[in-house]
């Protein structure tokens, strides 16, 4: 019973990382129609930018620097590259493909290819027992974390005019335009929450895994994708939803089954449900 | 047939004790120089195999890595762990690539476009994690698996036999070439340029796409399993890189720059990026910050190209080309 | 006029679609654009639009519109209800129509005084409504604002008889206060509301006048517009 405790909070934890990186990811695909691979450079430059901070000053402003970090990361990334591509869907993802090399080997001249220690605040070494299992707190903070941006964005969409238009531009963005407005300022809007959202859970990986490496945020990026596309692209709750399924599966399989079958298992998973509803779990039919 | 002119030069450099400084380090037929020629060949004929995909079909995979892995890794297995002869070994590991291919692709083909990408990707992942978990020691994990010298026939050994090596690597970038263009000219061909442009229309003439896709699908994936057998030969052995998205990534890279779905666009693309990875590797360490990382470089060249080379290399030289006409 | 559309030329996909169309759209009344299936009538509301790259020249209230962003041209008052109407289903009512809001003072007045329905389902998602209720939607989100022209795209596709009819009369009371340029299959609608018709084939403009000149020959009709074509009374 412990063992279950511990693994679902432990699944639970990696759910939540998965869905702050997947949630802008998805954004920023059903909206502006890009593939993003440079999501993953959006969380490096957070995690890179938190541990700066953490490491020549404080703890504290770690997070809040990461989140501007990946949301300037974000904005330009949108403003210099994405945008002059503007009707060249494909050339926009080979763009990002570029720059997701470009930016990992960057970061590499700078802070080395080698992995670094991330500092992380003392009281998420401690556990605190549930249900019989002694659960490291780390894990809540990540779920905290992740509970508190899932309601953010779904009141963010819900109640606020940008939110509409984010809504009304993942169904039909042509036709958004033909209300006049103007829906690339909403590109660049969900570019910088997306990489705001990357930053923070750079940060928070960072202190999850206890370090970071430049390479780290492509590595976590492809488990982003499947849960985006599992989710649905555009959808924030299918996207909550998936990463849940993702993390638990991928960790109760890894723990039951050998070694590496856990995320064996949630390739599969993405196969199944794509042959099931090409769409993923929310619907949206995206090509 | 103007490209027996480039095919007859590459066929005897080996005997040219040329030296060009600066764009290599030694003479021509030097082993160095001819190892670092070999390995660009390999990649010129995996891109041109990619683009198949990529180009002429509009197929856009993020899975391509597997197949190379699989052919590197299965000979690899077969010989240092099975001691099997090397011909057969590359026979079986193509073979395994080709029918591996038929498997993965009859399900990722069922969806296009981003979701293809998608899947593809997502299979890809798991070479990558398998590769790199090194189950029951066959693959060598991080470390990789360097090929058993033993197994390896006498004049494919030695930095003597170099030149052997390199034109072998011809011979695989040869081979794909006739393949990829044999296609081009046959009726398979203009099928593959109607599936790319509207699937409509190939479905009309009572074509069924899916089995042409999947056909293609699987001829790309043994080319590219044959091509990580001649890298392995040439270099030594297998390494996760050869398994990894990043590599995909590069065949990318090299298809759009030097002109996806053109004749000679993506074989020459691979030829530079695969120059230019390793020499700017090789004098990295003399270059400021961070120029000194060849991927820095070639993904910002990319990026620009991208931007603001429509069409690549050779869309280039067709531009240059009407230019200096008119 | 306050469109005017001079040689306006577009490719997709490396075939012709429009191959130097002209028309104009007076500043009153309503203006059909006519013709058979697939001869550019859409493509030619989308390229004035700016929605698809065209060459030649537009128009609009005497300040050129080709190569405007859509958003400025519709911002200026160029208002567009579009083939299948394209509601945002997942939205509801009330939210498609305060997401087409744009001035100080929306005209909820006269949408809901000709669209009542949608005042009492503003709470139900778009999606679940009827096509002739998606409709209504569609004319009320340009009628909150003012407009200068509209571009109204088939609004009687695949909708009932009593339907077409009350969206007819719609139109009709719209076109009092705004011109019309209107693509319609349905030729008894045409006769009803548009003065003047603009009738294209293969790209081309094939004939230019006033309606009742067009309708009432027969063998004109039959020519320009198909054998299937008839008139039938809404």
């Amino acid at each position: 019973m412990s063992t279950v405790v511990l693994l679902t909070l432990t699944g639970l934890g990696l759910a939540a990382l998965y869905f702050l990186i997947a949630s802008g990811l998805s954004l920023v695909f059903g909206l502006a129609g890009v593939l993003n691979f440079a999501h993953g450079l959006f969380l490096s430059v957070g995690a890179y930018a938190g541990w700066f901070v953490a490491t020549h000053w404080a703890l504290g402003p770690a997070i809040p620097v990461g989140v501007a970090a990946g949301a300037a990361t974000g904005a330009l990334v949108e403003l210099v590259v994405i945008r002059p591509l503007y009707r060249r869907p494909t050339e926009q993802v080979l763009a990002t493909v570029g720059l997701s090399l470009a930016g990992v080997a960057l970061l590499q001249s700078i802070w080395g290819a080698d992995p670094r220690s991330y500092p992380r605040p003392a009281w998420t070494a401690h556990t605190t027992g549930v249900l019989g299992a002694q659960v490291p707190d780390d894990r809540f903070l990540l779920i905290g974390a992740a509970v508190l941006v899932l309601a953010a964005l779904l009141a963010f969409l819900r109640w606020t005019r940008y939110g509409l238009i984010i809504r009304a531009g993942v169904e039909n963005r042509a036709m958004v335009s033909a209300l006049g407005i103007d829906v690339r300022a909403a590109f660049t809007l969900v570019f910088t929450l997306g990489g705001a959202l990357a930053g923070a859970a750079g940060v928070l990986g960072g202190m999850y895994f206890g370090s970071v490496s430049p390479g780290q945020g492509a590595g976590l990026l492809i488990f982003a994708f499947i849960v985006v596309v599992i989710g649905g692209l555009g959808s924030v709750t299918g996207c909550a939803v998936a990463a849940v399924a993702v993390g638990l599966l991928q960790q109760f399989v890894n723990y039951y089954g050998t070694s590496g079958a856990g995320d064996v298992s949630v390739v599969a998973l993405l196969a199944v449900v794509l042959l099931l509803r090409p769409g993923g779990v929310a619907g949206k039919v995206t090509a | 047939m103007k490209a027996l002119i480039p095919l007859v030069l590459a066929v005897a450099l080996p005997w040219s004790t040329l030296d060009i400084p600066f764009l290599f380090d030694g003479p021509l037929n030097s082993p160095g120089t001819l190892q670092l020629l070999g390995v660009c060949l390999v990649f010129g004929g995996l891109a041109l195999g990619y683009d198949l995909l990529f180009g002429h079909a509009g197929l856009l995979s993020f899975g391509h890595a597997l197949f190379i892995a699989l052919g590197a890794y299965g000979v690899g297995i077969l010989v240092n762990h099975f001691y099997w002869p090397l011909w057969t070994a590359v026979l079986l590991a193509v073979a395994g690539a080709a029918i591996a291919a038929f498997l993965l692709g009859a399900v990722a083909l069922r969806v296009t476009g981003i979701a293809l990408a998608m899947v593809t990707l997502a299979f890809a992942q798991v070479g990558w994690i398998v590769v790199n978990r090194d189950p029951g020691g066959l693959t060598g994990g991080e470390e990789g698996l360097p090929l058993g010298p033993a197994a390896v026939p006498g004049f494919l050994v030695g930095v003597a036999n170099t030149v052997n090596l390199y034109w072998l690597a011809l011979a695989f970038l040869v081979v794909v070439v006739a393949i990829v263009h044999g296609i081009r000219r046959a009726p398979l061909g203009r099928v593959l340029t109607g599936l790319r442009d509207d699937e409509r229309r190939i479905a009309v003439l009572g074509l069924s796409p899916y089995r042409i896709k999947l056909a293609t699908f699987v001829l790309a994936g043994a080319l590219a399993a044959l091509g990580g057998v001649v890298y392995v030969l040439l270099t030594g052995g297998a390494t996760p890189y050869l398994a990894s998205t990043d590599l995909t990534l590069s065949l990318i890279v090299m298809a759009v720059l030097g002109g996806a779905g053109t004749r000679w666009g993506a074989l020459l693309g691979g030829i530079v990026y695969a120059y230019l990875d390793q020499r700017l590797t090789h004098v990295g360490g003399s270059l400021p910050g961070p120029l000194g990382q060849p991927l820095f470089v070639l993904g910002t060249l990319f990026v620009l190209a991208v931007a603001f080379v429509p069409g690549g290399l050779a869309g280039l030289r067709r531009r240059t080309l009407s230019a200096t006409a008119s | 006029m306050i469109l005017s559309v001079h040689d306006l030329s577009v490719t997709l996909g490396g075939s012709h679609i429009l191959q130097g169309v002209s028309f104009d759209v007076p500043p009153t009344g309503i203006t059909a654009l006519l013709g058979r299936n697939g001869v550019g009538k859409t493509t030619t509301l989308r390229a004035v639009l700016g929605e698809i790259p065209a060459t030649g020249s537009v128009d609009f209230g005497g300040v050129p519109a080709l190569g405007r962003p859509t958003h400025r041209l519709v911002r200026d008052g160029l208002g567009y209800v579009p083939e299948d109407r394209c509601v945002f289903a997942g939205l509801t009512v009330a939210e498609n129509l305060r997401l087409a809001v744009r001035s100080q003072d929306p005209d909820f007045r006269t949408v809901f005084g000709l669209f009542p329905e949608l005042k009492q389902r503003s709470d139900q998602s778009a999606g679940t409504l009827s096509g002739g209720q998606q409709q209504m939607l569609a004319l009320a989100r340009v009628l909150l604002n003012p407009q200068r022209l509209l571009l109204i795209d088939e609004p009687t596709k695949g909708l009932a008889p009593a339907v077409i009819s009350a969206v007819a009369a719609a139109l009709e009371r719209m076109a009092e206060r705004v011109p019309m340029l209107l693509v319609e299959q349905n030729l008894a609608v045409v006769r009803r509301l548009a003065r003047d018709a603009v009738v294209l084939a293969a790209g081309r403009v094939a004939w230019h006048g006033p309606t009742e000149e067009l309708l009432g020959d027969p063998a004109r009709t039959r020519d320009l517009l198909g054998v299937g074509s008839t008139v039938r009374r809404p």
